[in-house]
């Protein structure tokens, strides 16, 4: 599969996929907002449900603390705002939602360095840290507006809590034939044999290139798109380990925290190679368009073919 | 005039006392100061006023009590025994391996525990999600919260109140036990709420105010003016004394999350009599 014109946000699969699933009759929602909602598109939802959404103004903590108490009648809830700013309640996440197990989906748009311009305070690196923390939640980062969407729908129909992370850059769409998303399951978008290549989020677009670029030089890469982060699918990963030999991880976040930092624990007691892990190093962001500052933090095409040469270079000694 | 039903309602809090001075004595833990200050407060909400049912706590139309200053769990267990929900011989594994009756409270442990608390704060929001979840499906339940006057230094207490009347939310009911002291010290030292009347007022809700929280009969009549409060969330503030019922734990910072001596523990049941 190989990138094609299309470009969209992954935060606009938000309202419409709600309004779909409330029309469906297949599930009871509530969706609560922190003034934030034309941004990560659940307003789209307040235009068909008025009655259904409620808004808390710019109040994390109760918002997210009262999303538990409707999750606590049955209603199945969506509370939405920027990554940094659902941060701002985590121990209301961990209280009102995660300890009580209660069916609460956060979706949190703008996450990630690739909010650009506004700089270091809107970026959230560290936000699949704080929510893998979390006992009882499962966590997801969809790669383009197509899974999005079919990772909302699939939270919705899960019980329990959810974090998915979605982004405010227009970014190529992958799954022109359609989503194949699966709770917990990799999805093996390149086949290769010499190393894999893990991403989630924008990376696995970036990967897919990296993996084109490393082909002309002879090397072949399989690209594995791991878009739920908890749980993660450790049996593709062994699988990838035993059979490609090694690993590079590549992620839109801090790189001692993340996505990384799990596969890196799965296989060093399943079966330990040489990886390497491109990321964003030990620093918070800054202004820039939204590809500068990837560009800034390495998270590039070029990136992770770099790791993918020096992984290789590990394998062969 | 002492009626008859309040005579019963004497004694069912005299057992509750005596339950939660057990409970804490026998895990060596737990917070007896602020349970026994709440304690008319709860016994006369769940004989009085909560819409209930202990042989069915999972009633789609019952009232939610949430209990925001979720370290009174020996108050809470004790409540839940003397209805019906527990048997009292299950009090006695409080804060014990393998029981359900946690530390603090854990939503579902046992049925009738409707959140999970422990850290301040966060029960007014969750319990304005129930109220605001009930009104969407046209029920009219109601929901009381029961707070403490140290937790009103938490800031999300005011994100829920100013958010409750903004939605225009009633059968919402703050409980607030203003005992004076929390964990260090006096609450006026440690950082003073007063005016708390005044503050909830402005937030655009009904309040009385200056209940003695220890007075069966004014506590169940300032109940009872909060239930009927319509168009407006309601809040009662009861002044209460910390550690009531045995006289030196009373007003005492010592006895908010301290157990009590082997000694402490004999005086304190000879001063409740069963």
């Amino acid at each position: 599969m190989t990138a094609v014109q299309t470009t969209a946000a992954t935060r606009d699969a938000l309202g419409p996929t709600l309004v779909r699933l409330q029309q469906s009759g297949a599930v009871d929602l509530v969706v609560v907002d922190a003034d934030l909602g034309k941004s990560t598109t659940s307003r789209k939802f307040k235009d068909v449900y008025p009655e259904r959404f409620f808004t808390f103004g710019v109040a994390e903590q109760n918002m997210i603390s009262a999303a538990g108490g409707f999750a606590s009648l049955g209603y199945t809830v969506f509370a939405s705002s920027f990554a940094v700013f659902v941060e701002h309640a985590f121990d209301q996440l961990r209280m009102s939602i995660a300890q009580p197990r209660l069916n609460v989906k956060v979706v949190a748009s703008h996450g990630g360095v690739s909010t650009g311009e506004d700089g270091a305070s809107a970026q959230s690196i560290e936000d699949i840290a704080l929510f893998s923390s979390l006992p009882t939640f499962k966590v997801g980062v969809p790669a383009d507006v197509v899974e999005a969407e079919a990772m909302i729908e699939a939270a919705a129909k899960d019980s329990g809590p959810w974090y998915i992370r979605t982004g405010r850059p227009k970014i190529p769409v992958l799954y022109t034939d359609g989503p194949r998303y699966q709770i917990g399951k990799a999805d093996t978008l390149r086949e290769g044999g010499d190393l894999t290549i893990v991403a989630c989020g924008l990376l696995v677009e970036r990967a897919l290139r990296a993996a084109d670029a490393l082909a002309a030089e002879g090397v072949s890469a399989r690209v594995l798109n791991m878009a739920t982060i908890r749980p993660l699918d450790v049996d593709a990963l062994e699988a990838a380990a035993r059979e490609t030999g090694a690993i590079v991880v590549a992620e839109e976040h801090l790189v001692h925290t993340g996505l990384g930092a799990m596969v890196a624990q799965a296989l060093a007691t399943r079966h330990p190679v040489p990886m390497e892990f491109v990321g964003i190093p030990d620093r918070y962001g800054e202004s820039g368009t939204w590809d500068q500052v990837l560009e800034i933090m390495g998270l590039t095409s070029q990136g992770v073919a770099d790791a993918a040469r020096k992984v290789m270079a590990r394998k062969r000694r | 005039m002492v009626t008859v039903a309040q005579t019963d309602l004497q004694s069912r809090t005299r057992r509750i006392r005596r339950h939660i001075v057990n409970m804490v004595y026998g895990a060596k833990s737990g917070h007896i100061g602020g349970s026994m200050s709440s304690t008319e407060i709860l016994t006369v909400l769940y004989d009085r006023i909560l819409k209930h049912d202990p042989a069915n706590p999972a009633w789609a139309e019952r009232d939610r009590f949430i209990m925001s200053k979720g370290h009174c769990t020996p108050l809470q267990y004790a409540i839940l025994a003397e209805f019906g929900y527990i048997p009292v011989e299950e009090l006695s594994t409080f804060r014990q391996k393998g029981s359900r009756l946690q530390g603090h409270s854990v939503l579902g442990k046992p049925a009738g525990v409707e959140n999970s608390a422990g850290s301040l704060g966060m029960g007014l929001s969750f319990g304005l999600g129930i109220r605001l979840g009930m009104r969407l499906r046209g029920q009219d339940s109601h929901v009381y919260v029961l707070m403490g006057d140290g937790e009103q230094q938490e800031g999300q207490v005011w994100e829920a109140a100013m958010a409750a009347a903004h939605h225009h939310v009633d059968h919402l009911v703050a409980l607030i036990d203003r005992n004076g002291i929390q964990n260090d010290d006096f609450t006026k030292n440690t950082m003073d709420s007063a005016p708390l009347e005044e503050k909830y007022r402005a937030f655009g809700w009904e309040v009385r105010t200056d209940v003695d929280g220890h007075d069966l009969a004014a506590v169940e009549a300032a109940l009872t003016w909060a239930r009927d409060v319509r168009g407006k969330p309601a809040c009662v503030i009861f002044n209460t004394t910390k550690g009531k019922g045995v006289s030196f734990m009373e007003n005492n910072p010592n006895f908010h999350g301290a157990p009590p001596t082997d000694e402490e523990y004999v005086r304190a049941m000879e001063e409740l009599p069963a």
